[in-house]
């Protein structure tokens, strides 16, 4: 879609702060020159369209109580699909790309507990009788530019 | 840091997102139980314990330009990595640095960096500098040839 200029600086704003306000959409309105009601109405057009994927509270996942890992595994090529459609079936997998590199899907699972963790892996590589899989957990985080949605924003 | 029943109803309907109305905390206070007042000095406070790691739109960057970001991977002897780390951070084209641990043989790398251009090139040139900048010349870029799956993560859901 694209995008005017009022759009963007409104993208431009909220994608680092969204007034914690009891009428949000009107201080926006205030800060940028224009309605409450164009506001609204932008907004709700950027995310029907997609661009904004989510409107609010973002969680720390970790301080939130769950764990996370990345994942990576090697798949034949002609086998992605099926095997994509096992790895995307649990919740908890928020990101899954396909990279160039023998280790060519890659994706991150968020969930309650270790146990539960272990025990989705344990079920991905059953189901799909793939068994070479890097379990990377992040050990220590040095930056998330949290502007950049890169999908690690709730990140794993 | 230990979550209350009523703090997980409230991450539940937060993450639903903002309605777009006029009062919206007004909106979600009322499913939560709460005043609008409560609700928002519970959003502050949850954004100062850093449980909320920030209020705003989650917006997909692919639309705003950047064409291209790639996942690079550097080997990096271990008593170093921590100063590698912070130096790698300190580049405005890195967006995410991560130390994550190695799987030798099959995967060497432990530092994990997400890096922004407008084109393939671009990330490549970037990488270079960063490994000049560092020292560290085992690295790999990988790019994303296709997205299979990109979602907002829904905590405490009903199984």
């Amino acid at each position: 879609m694209t995008l005017d200029s009022m759009d963007k600086q409104l993208l431009n704003i909220i994608q680092s702060n969204l007034p914690i306000d009891p009428e949000p959409y009107r201080k926006l309105a205030e800060i940028l020159g224009t309605t409450e009601e164009d506001i609204l109405g932008r907004l709700k057009r950027l995310i029907e369209k997609g661009v904004i994927r989510r409107l609010g509270a973002i969680f720390d996942s970790r301080k939130v109580g769950y764990c996370g890992t990345l994942c990576a595994m090697k798949v034949p090529e002609d086998r992605i699909e099926e095997v994509v459609a096992v790895v995307n079936s649990f919740p908890g997998v928020t990101h899954n790309y396909l990279r160039d590199h023998p280790y060519n899907i890659w994706f991150t699972l968020l969930v309650e507990s270790q146990v539960e963790l272990e025990n989705i892996l344990q079920e991905i590589k059953k189901r799909t009788g793939i068994s070479d899989m890097l379990n990377l957990p992040a050990s220590r985080i040095f930056k998330i530019l949290v502007n950049f949605d890169l999908g690690e924003d709730d990140d794993a | 840091m230990m979550l209350s029943q009523k703090d997980i109803e409230i991450i539940r309907a937060l993450q639903e997102g903002l309605p777009l109305v006029s009062r919206p905390f007004q909106v979600l206070a009322q499913k939560v139980g709460l005043s609008e007042e409560e609700l928002l000095n519970k959003v502050r406070e949850f954004v100062k314990q850093g449980i909320i790691r920030r209020f705003g739109a989650a917006v997909r960057h692919q639309d705003l330009g950047y064409i291209s970001n790639a996942m690079v991977v550097w080997e990096v002897p271990e008593e170093k990595i921590e100063e590698i780390g912070r130096l790698m951070a300190s580049f405005d084209e890195i967006s995410h640095c991560y130390q994550r641990p190695s799987r030798p043989p099959e995967w060497p790398y432990n530092l994990f960096t997400v890096i922004h251009g407008q084109t393939r090139d671009e990330c490549e040139k970037i990488a270079a500098r960063l490994s000049r900048a560092s020292g560290i010349t085992s690295y790999r870029l990988l790019f994303s040839l296709a997205e299979f799956k990109k979602s907002s993560m829904k905590y405490f859901m009903e199984k």
